[in-house]
């Protein structure tokens, strides 16, 4: 038995197999199971038949679905510009040493720690178009005369999410840009100064550059997260007002689960698969050329 | 610890003993009962959660006496609306969760192979009790199988909640009692200041009650018997220009609100008028004594088609046949509509819930007063959603998918001409319907 466990093939294969189980049974066989469901016309508490792709073909027929794909696209693209920008310049401003530095990154995480449902809430209060603290605080200082209707409208509502979205997902990025600006030599910017160069060239000739990687793997992650998001918007609007804020989560849970049909719903579920795919790869190959540099 | 006196003590004492003390009748009724919980049952109930306080007390109470009586401990889990239907749903597809379901609607239509025939149980209620409201054998029947899948518990009655005093203001000394009057006397409170406030969001209760009213007043169809799309039609265009005018009237931003929005608005004295449950008037009564005295209640009006078209939200019960207990699960739906609990159940919600059975309607809670009395009658001439065809995945999915008020909400909000909004919805509903 001893001599049969120290032959390497063997111990490898022995070794692997917790990971292979919690692999398999976590994450391929949901999602294997989600691509059968797809391919086949299963209802609720009934089984299905195999019918191809037809389900994917009328889901690409169905407008709610195209401006579920819109939405998703449109939600994650902006989304991820304004959190990496912001993320970024939090992340400058708390990387200076200032009094009570480590109380305001302490308070940098608040957003990312509070549950999502919680915080959905309270925005959903915030954007109440009677009783809104935002609108009540603005027409006390004068600015508006008439309380804004944030999700009342379609296009108010696409932007409010994605301000939310935002505020939820900041921590994320200014964290992850915290770190990257503390692994930058202090030597790298003592010499750019000595040479003369301004902060903004500094910036742009030796921090940015060399936040580029982790960047890459910020943008990659957090943006497989907003492509799946579904507390915010599910809290918020459900969808609405008239399905313009439906994305690719809401639309299969309302297929599927609401509406019972989840060979369409796993579908819709599984189409953003290959958007996904996508973003693993540049977060693969971001982490392969990191560890060419190592 | 603040000292208790021997006469405060004695009172909650005997409080509390009245309040799990078992009636005689309601004893006699269960020894009576041809259903015999198993040995050792215990069940599960998964229902929606109160919009009034008391129904969530009272419930468990007779819950408790229904134990003392049977030892057949019960465990309720508590969910808010819209998360019960895909709960259950999880349940179908799982064969595991709850013994029991209060559901919605089309809920027991979804999955009605999963689900325990109740026809034994049925037949007793409706013999005890003056039989079913006619639309609650749509919502519990299958017509196919010939068999009660669920049953009918009742509905949160939708009504007119209007402010009296700025009705009178406006004019009017009574509420009309059509939709074409209901809009003018709108048109004139708003002139007066005061909005009315219609939901136009995916709000379950409120978005479906109103739209459903208005559409079927102006005789829309959704579909035809036969589940083809039937709502393309001048009917339905006529239903839109009716929700137009009617949403010059109304408040900002009706298309963001979910169920609790309008009563919010209206006790905060930002709306006058509004269609509701009677949990406006209950909080009111309550906690805001003035609003609650200022305002009144009344039947929805008739539309151009001139008969009643109400809609409510449906709710039934129905026991999963992966259930180790089944006839404990019918004991205990039979207890809890048996006279000795339902009567004090719909008394203390003031009239919140309108049972199914008929016999109901005569408790003297609904002539208790006038403002409650609206409510006993809500479900004469409720139809069923999915009207005029049949009830299943179609119906459920047309509704879950909020088509009626999407298709309102993209004349109104997103400024889509009304041709075009009934053609998108006529789609919709034929790709619904089409499995």
């Amino acid at each position: 038995m001893t001599r049969w466990l120290d032959s390497p093939p063997v111990l490898g294969i022995l070794l692997s197999i917790p990971a292979i189980v919690i692999l398999g049974g976590l994450l391929a066989y949901p999602l294997l199971l989600g691509v059968w469901l797809s391919l086949t016309n299963t209802t609720l508490g009934s089984a299905g038949q195999f019918v191809g792709l037809s389900n994917y073909l009328a889901i690409a027929q169905d407008p709610t679905y195209r401006g579920a794909v819109f939405y998703s696209l449109f939600y994650t693209f902006f989304a991820e510009v304004g959190k990496l920008a912001l993320g970024l310049t939090l992340a400058l401003i708390v990387n200076q040493r200032f009094r009570g530095y480590r109380t305001a990154r302490a308070l940098m995480l608040l957003p990312y720690v509070a549950p999502t449902v919680l915080s959905a809430l309270a925005w959903l209060w915030l954007f109440d178009p009677q009783f809104s603290a935002i609108s009540w605080l603005l027409t006390k200082m004068g600015l508006i005369h008439e309380y804004i209707n944030f999700i009342g409208a379609p296009w108010p509502a696409r932007i409010s999410l994605i301000v939310v979205n935002i505020w939820r997902g900041l921590p994320y990025f200014a964290i992850g840009y915290l770190a990257g600006l503390q692994a930058i030599p202090h030597e790298l910017h003592e010499a750019a100064q000595i040479d003369g160069a301004s902060g903004w060239e500094a910036f742009r000739r030796i921090t940015w550059p060399l936040l580029l990687p982790i960047t890459t793997i910020l943008v990659s992650f957090s943006s497989i997260f907003t492509l799946t998001d579904f507390q915010l918007i599910w809290t918020i609007t459900r969808g609405g007002p008239t399905d313009a804020t439906q994305v690719f989560t809401t639309l299969a849970y309302q297929k599927a689960i609401t509406g019972g049909q989840l060979g369409e719903g796993a579908a819709i579920a599984i189409s953003p698969v290959v958007l996904m795919v996508i973003f693993a790869w540049f977060v693969m190959r971001s982490v392969r050329e990191e560890r060419s540099v190592e | 610890m603040p000292h208790l006196r021997r006469r405060r003590f004695l009172e909650l004492s005997a409080a509390s003993a009245a309040a799990t003390a078992i009636p005689e009748a309601a004893r006699a009724a269960a020894e009576a009962s041809p259903w015999k919980p198993e040995k050792g049952a215990s069940l599960q109930l998964l229902r929606w959660s109160e919009f009034v306080k008391n129904d969530h007390v009272i419930w468990e109470e007779n819950t408790k006496k229904f134990t003392q009586l049977t030892g057949v401990p019960v465990q309720i889990q508590w969910l808010s609306w819209p998360d019960v239907s895909p709960k259950s749903a999880l349940s179908a597809q799982t064969n595991s969760g709850p013994d029991i379901t209060m559901g919605f609607y089309n809920d027991p239509f979804l999955y009605p192979d999963k689900l325990v025939d109740v026809s034994d149980l049925a037949s007793h209620l409706s013999h005890k009790y003056g039989g079913f409201a006619s639309v609650a054998k749509t919502y519990a029947y299958h017509e196919g199988e010939k068999r009660w899948i669920g049953i009918p518990i009742g509905v949160p009655g939708n009504a007119m909640n209007f402010r009296r005093d700025w009705m009178e203001q406006a004019g009017f000394q009574s509420f009309p009692d059509d939709t074409e009057g209901m809009l003018k006397l709108a048109q004139a409170m708003k002139k007066q200041g005061h909005p009315t406030g219609f939901t136009l969001g995916h709000a379950v209760g409120d978005g479906n009650g109103w739209t459903h009213w208005i559409f079927w007043g102006h005789g829309a169809k959704q579909v035809n018997p036969d589940n083809s799309p039937a709502i393309n039609s001048e009917a339905t265009l006529a239903s839109i220009d009716y929700v137009q005018r009617l949403y010059e009237t109304m408040i900002d931003g009706v298309a963001s609100w979910g169920d609790p929005s309008n009563n919010q608005a209206f006790l905060a004295g930002r709306i006058g008028l509004t269609m509701n449950g009677i949990s406006i008037w209950y909080v009111a009564k309550d906690q805001y004594p003035q609003i609650a005295a200022a305002m009144d209640h009344a039947i929805p009006g008739y539309g151009p088609l001139r008969v009643r078209t109400t809609f409510n939200t449906f709710t039934q019960a129905f026991i999963w046949k992966y259930s180790k207990y089944p006839n404990a699960a019918k004991e205990y739906i039979r207890f809890m509509l048996d006279e000795a609990q339902a009567a004090p159940w719909v008394d203390g919600m003031r009239g919140y819930v309108t049972p199914a059975l008929q016999g109901y309607w005569k408790l003297p809670i609904w002539t208790s007063d006038k403002k409650i009395t609206p409510f006993r009658d809500v479900l004469v001439g409720q139809r069923f959603d999915g009207f005029n065809g049949t009830p299943g995945k179609g119906a459920a999915q047309t509704m879950d998918s909020f088509v009626l008020v999407d298709m309102y909400a993209d004349v109104c909000i997103n400024k889509m001409t009304p041709k075009a909004a009934v053609q998108k919805a006529e789609n919709r509903i034929a790709g619904f319907y089409k499995g």
